[in-house]
């Protein structure tokens, strides 16, 4: 099952490759991955969807929860979650193309930011599944580059994670 | 306060912590701390012949004191020759804090001369590790890095220094720091007492119990309160090849080893059981023998103090996460308070089945003759000449094996050897890291002549500082178990298993200063061993050639059950 594990992390060099590190030692799974400073300057945020059985995802947690430098975690699939994820697409933009383009962006919410004779630069935010189907309804051959952020991923309601 | 500079901080520190040796090996990146330790008398640095060697000087010592042991080396080659020596005690969950020079910092990234990731490279083997990154960090560092080495599940922790954080000519404030801050970690101080009154009584209504001790209990220094436990209960107890000596092993109560080599008793009782406590082990592949058909019919209790270890391979019923010391004493209260007491009728058909099953093996061998020695023999006359009370440490391969089998430790921290990891070249090192600081206690390394050649070299540094250790080299001109691997699974197709062109060990401790014997008779058997630890100034090396077709058995079938075991070449279970 896929799960999304938030984890407030010291931060310190070394410390992702650490969290990095134990997922390809013990061979456990990373889909996607991604890590910021938060607030507070000497923590970082690190989200990481991963899958796996349920005695994966328990020891994937309690052997992060062992790393010194991570301060707690939270298995946000668990829980009420909202996730996000933004992408940035080029996609190929002439002629009868553009106002299509055009016409889908606005569909799934997203924005063109950046625009040239032949190519329309797309940002579109929200779940993995959203941004699939984003480039899924874009006509073959019209996407040029894709660069997606990885998963965000914060609790509903009241629940926080922090120290 | 005074001012110091980054390598008399470390010196300093390292004797306000109260360390009394570290075992290292010089080298450029090294040095500033080096003409530290000369200018200096309070910590007394061993100088070693290889950098592994080191590690498993400190880890014997850390093994028989429960202290961090302490290294030091340079940066490159001398911090990778480390890695065996670090990753041995993090499978065993020892602790030690491994100082390793490095490059300046101004030359990191750029391949200098002798440097290497040792922060990378050492990461997968450590608890932890840490890089100073300006030398009034030094002393928070350090204290930081004996603390996490020390508490919670101990472990190995690589400190690397950069060579400009040792200058000697620039000084800071120094103050030795008496508190850690850590606020990322806590390691557990107490069971949970709902679990654990949940797990005394289901010890009480047990009909078939079976205690199951690991490492954890001498680690935790608990000895004392599973042998109350046992006593308390009249219950069958285990210990894993690390936990040997938890419980004493001529103790009524012992089962002796449980698992791959582990006696008959042990693996039918713990097959037969309703009720399981595991006691600071974690149900390795070496002992559960086929997961999916571990202990059909118990229900399990574990205390560990990694809660990661908990149904990590097997799933248990009962959990409980804190130190097995604490939790074994919150236990006896609840027992208190309870007052109530095993039924005694299941109790005594269990220990009768028990007897039953110890008689099918009950660890017979085939007797030596006068011609043809039994490793098992030997272990039995050394047990005997050293009255079962040695520090015994081994390598790893069959000669391992009969000496935990053989050699019944009666005390925790006496039995000392590579358990998780099979560290070959262990047992010389790690003897003499005990023999520095148990100078009136016999300590004894029981090897082969594969292993011992890993770290021969040590015999040197045993000279250098007048280590009169006793080594009993079982000498089957083969690489034992993995030809036994080879006789039983290969067809005897001994593929490289046989060492050619064995030097004359008794001339090559000799050059290097110490005493030679050989036993190849039996009759000159126990003498030459009495004549040995008689030799009380002397490292004394015994190389005795045994039967090169033995195996060691018991010796469970592979993804079969704990029971399924062959008990000698043609018969099983």
């Amino acid at each position: 099952m896929r799960r999304i594990i938030s984890v407030l992390l010291e931060n310190e060099p070394g410390a992702l490759s650490r969290v990095v590190g134990l997922f390809s030692q013990r061979n456990y799974n990373i889909e996607s991955l991604t890590v910021a400073p938060t607030e507070d300057a000497s923590l970082s945020r690190l989200t990481v969807t991963t899958s796996g059985s349920d005695k994966v995802i328990e020891q994937i947690t309690k052997q992060l929860n062992k790393l010194i430098e991570v301060v707690k975690l939270v298995d946000l699939t668990e829980g009420a979650h909202i996730e996000r994820e933004l992408m940035m697409v080029k996609l190929k933009a002439v002629g009868s193309q553009r106002g299509e383009v055009k016409r889908t962006v606005d569909i799934y919410r997203g924005q063109i930011v950046d625009v040239t004779n032949s190519v329309y630069t797309v940002q579109v935010a929200g779940n993995s599944d959203k941004l699939d189907a984003f480039i899924k309804s874009i006509a073959e051959g019209s996407v040029l580059e894709v660069v997606r952020s990885g998963v965000s991923g914060i609790a509903r309601g009241e629940k926080v994670l922090s120290l | 306060m005074e001012l110091l500079s980054g390598a008399d901080m470390i010196t300093h520190f390292l004797a306000d912590e109260g360390v009394e040796h570290i075992y290292g090996y010089p080298g450029g990146a090294a040095l500033h701390i080096y003409d530290a330790l000369f200018r200096q008398d309070k910590v007394q640095h061993i100088l070693v012949r290889h950098e592994q060697a080191a590690v498993h000087m400190a880890d014997g010592y850390a093994r028989a004191t429960g202290k961090a042991g302490v290294v030091l080396v340079t940066s490159g080659p001398g911090a990778t020759n480390t890695i065996t020596g670090i990753a041995t005690a993090f499978t065993d969950s020892i602790p030690l804090v491994v100082l390793c020079g490095q490059v300046p910092s101004t030359l990191i990234g750029e391949d200098a001369f002798q440097e290497t990731d040792m922060m990378g490279v050492s990461r997968p083997v450590v608890k932890h590790n840490m890089a100073i990154r300006h030398p009034s960090e030094i002393p928070d560092v350090l204290k930081k890095a004996f603390y996490i080495a020390q508490s919670g599940r101990p472990g190995p922790v690589v400190v690397d220094i950069p060579k400009d954080m040792t200058a000697p000519n620039e000084r800071f404030e120094y103050e030795y720091p008496s508190k850690v801050k850590l606020r990322s970690y806590t390691p557990p101080m107490r069971g949970h007492s709902g679990q654990i009154r949940k797990a005394a009584e289901m010890l009480l209504n047990a009909k078939r119990p079976v205690i199951y001790a690991g490492g954890g209990v001498i680690i935790g220094g608990a000895s004392a309160q599973l042998i109350k436990l046992v006593d308390r209960l009249n219950y069958p107890v285990t210990c894993t090849l690390m936990g040997l000596g938890a419980y004493p092993g001529t103790g009524k109560n012992s089962l002796g080893m449980l698992g791959m080599h582990g006696s008959v008793e042990a693996n039918q009782a713990m097959h037969n059981a309703d009720l399981v406590i595991s006691i600071g082990a974690r149900f390795d592949d070496r002992v559960t023998n086929g997961t999916d058909k571990f202990c059909p019919g118990a229900r399990i209790i574990h205390i560990d103090i990694d809660p990661a270890n908990i149904s990590k391979t097997i799933k248990v019923d009962v959990p409980i996460v804190g130190p097995v010391g604490s939790v074994l004493n919150d236990m006896h209260a609840i027992f208190d308070e309870l007052a109530g007491q095993p039924d005694q009728d299941a109790l005594a058909s269990w220990w009768k089945e028990i007897d039953q099953w110890r008689a099918r093996h009950g660890g017979r061998y085939e007797p030596s003759t006068q011609d043809c020695i039994k490793p098992q023999h030997v272990v039995e006359v050394l047990h005997k000449v050293t009255k079962g009370d040695a520090f015994v440490t081994s390598d790893v391969g069959q000669h391992q094996m009969f000496a935990a089998q053989y050699y019944k430790f009666n005390k925790p921290n006496r039995w000392i050897n590579s358990g998780g990891l099979g560290t070959m070249g262990f047992g010389l090192p790690a003897a003499m890291g005990i023999k520095l600081t148990h100078p009136d206690e016999e300590v004894v390394c029981v090897t082969g002549e594969g292993s011992i050649q890993m770290n021969i070299q040590e015999l040197s540094t045993c000279k250098q500082y007048g280590l009169p250790l006793k080594v009993v080299l079982l000498n089957n001109e083969a690489l034992g178990m993995v030809k036994q691997w080879q006789d039983m699974n290969y067809e005897s197709r001994h593929s490289h298993s046989y060492m050619g062109s064995l030097p004359d060990f008794t001339k090559l401790v000799e050059s290097y200063g110490h005493v030679g014997l050989t036993v190849r008779k039996l009759d000159e058997l126990e003498s030459t061993l009495e004549k040995a630890f008689a030799m009380k100034d002397e490292l004394v090396f015994i190389n005795v050639y045994v039967d090169p077709a033995e195996h060691v058995y018991p010796m469970q079938i592979a993804r079969g059950s704990m029971n399924d075991m062959w008990l000698n070449k043609t018969e099983r279970t």
